[in-house]
């Protein structure tokens, strides 16, 4: 057992933040947040903050990269010095690198990005408070950030995990889970058809555990796209009143 | 503006040979490339392994050193995998610091062998909070010819079981001296890498199939066929259903591949 792992992770079936085993963390998103941007998303889920900002399309530097075809698009995933419990030191590190690449592939699926060839979309996710689940919280917002600034996209994309632990399958690992827990299945979803965009897991799960997993997780990506949604709505509201 | 018309062109020609049933190297759609794995190819590695997956090819080294352990982990060995993509190996790579696609295959390898905890790390204290072994896995592609992620997970494991310790003297590793004893290895985790091109799934995607999928899936597995480890990759999609297939079907991919572990 390692230090700081808890008896039991389920109480009189409750969770240890007190949340059933098919429950997400409060999820609040806002869109339009930033004046820079072009788009722009905050989400606060659990004790996730995490702010996503969208560029473009706008000349592409260097220009060598610049695609005929289509516009490139770029994810840059960055986690805040004081996000995490032990100072994170600045800059990319190698899972950063891996997350920019796979929320890169996720949002590829749904940006029409033959609509602008020569130019590139930046997406710059910023953790700026971590429990868990950054990657999913920055998919989430980032699509909200890309729908914010009038990207064309054939869907949002929302992003959830579910997992296992103390034996049981759960929605949405807060800290505590995914440190000790026995698995953590990142899923991202293109609603409208029911595709998979991404897809990650690590830990141990058998055949009937990891369907039941994935199952799950798909339910809680449904549940975070209303959210997606309704932000975007509020933001348009806003914007017509103002 | 060449290039990308000719990748455009090769999908068509590969997609169209998929539509008819064929695959570009003539294989059927869930059969590996020839698989060929050799251990102890390296005398300055403590393990090693060599790795023919078709045209593929990847030596993957094991080294030990010792070191301190992890302030979280102060009773256990830490293990720590590196990939490098030499421009000897492809065209396409490049010097220089390690790209995305180098640090994603060096994270999904590590995924199965540290998921799987198929290294007894535990074991590999040598003095609780001040001295452990730290066990070196180095990926080395020599010739890229697709998919990576399993030529390198079998590599590793197979290095990894073949790995034997070097002596230790006074908290200080003689290179020279190789003991009997193995390091301590309980598990075979295996990496299983389908793709997706157009409506087609194919096992073990060769270059030219891997330049123009939609999607990949790769799936880790331990003995029990168990899974262990995930990575979706490409910019395409899989339907749930697919994915749920794949898993199931890629078990038994695992236990071939892991038969032609020696030893």
């Amino acid at each position: 057992m390692k230090a700081g792992e808890p008896e039991e992770f389920i109480v009189d079936g409750r969770r240890l933040d007190g949340r059933r085993m098919d429950e997400l963390r409060p999820l609040k998103i806002e869109a339009g947040v930033l004046k820079r941007a072009d788009g722009s998303a905050y989400v606060e889920w659990g004790g996730n903050k995490v702010l996503a900002a969208c560029y473009g399309p706008k000349e592409i530097h260097p220009r060598h990269e610049a695609n005929p075809k289509r516009a490139v698009l770029r994810t840059y995933y960055s986690m805040a010095p004081f996000s995490v419990y032990e100072r994170k030191r600045p800059g990319p590190d190698r899972r950063s690198m891996e997350i920019s690449k796979v929320t890169r592939q996720a949002l590829e699926s749904v940006v029409f990005t033959h609509l602008y060839p020569m130019t590139a979309i930046d997406v710059f996710i910023e953790i700026l408070q971590a429990q868990a689940g950054t990657r999913c919280a920055g998919i989430t917002a980032a699509s909200v950030a890309l729908a914010d600034a009038g990207i064309p996209m054939r869907d949002l994309v929302p992003a959830c995990a579910a997992g296992k632990v103390g034996g049981h399958i759960v929605l949405d690992l807060f800290d505590v889970e995914d440190n000790y827990g026995e698995a953590d299945l990142p899923v991202a979803i293109v609603p409208r058809t029911g595709e998979i965009c991404l897809m990650q897991m690590d830990g141990n799960l058998t055949q009937e555990e990891f369907e039941q997993a994935f199952e799950l997780a798909i339910k809680g990506c449904m549940q975070v796209y209303e959210k997606q949604k309704e932000a975007l709505r509020k933001a348009y509201e806003k914007r017509s009143e103002e | 503006m060449n290039q990308d018309i000719i990748a455009d062109i090769r999908k068509d020609h590969v997609e169209r040979l998929l539509d008819e049933g064929r695959r570009v190297d003539g294989r059927g759609f869930d059969e590996y490339r020839k698989v060929s794995v050799e251990v102890g190819v390296n005398e300055r590695a403590e393990g090693s392994a060599l790795v023919t997956l078709g045209r593929t090819r990847v030596m993957v080294g094991v080294k030990l050193a010792v070191g301190m352990p992890f302030p979280d982990m102060p009773d256990s060995g830490v293990l720590t995998t590196n990939a490098e993509l030499i421009p000897l190996a492809s065209p396409t790579f490049e010097r220089g610091p390690p790209d995305e696609d180098t640090v994603e295959l060096a994270r999904v390898v590590d995924r199965a062998i540290r998921e799987s905890g198929c290294i007894e790390l535990e074991k590999l204290c040598i003095e609780e909070g001040e001295l452990v072994w730290i066990v070196f896995i180095d990926l080395h592609p020599l010739d890229y010819d697709g998919n990576l992620f399993d030529a390198c997970t079998l590599g590793a494991i197979a290095a990894l079981k073949n790995t034997y310790m070097p002596k230790l003297e006074d908290g200080k590793v003689d290179y020279k001296t190789r003991t009997e004893e193995k390091l301590p290895v309980r598990d075979t985790p295996v990496e299983v890498t389908y793709c997706k091109i157009g409506r087609h799934i194919l096992l073990d995607p060769c270059l030219e199939e891997e330049e123009v999928l939609d999607a990949r899936l790769t799936v880790g597995y331990n003995e029990k066929g168990e899974i262990v480890a995930m990575q979706k990759g490409g910019s395409g999609t899989f339907t749930k259903e697919e994915i749920v297939d794949i898993v199931r079907k890629g078990r038994e991919k695992a236990e071939f591949l892991r038969q032609h572990i020696p030893g």
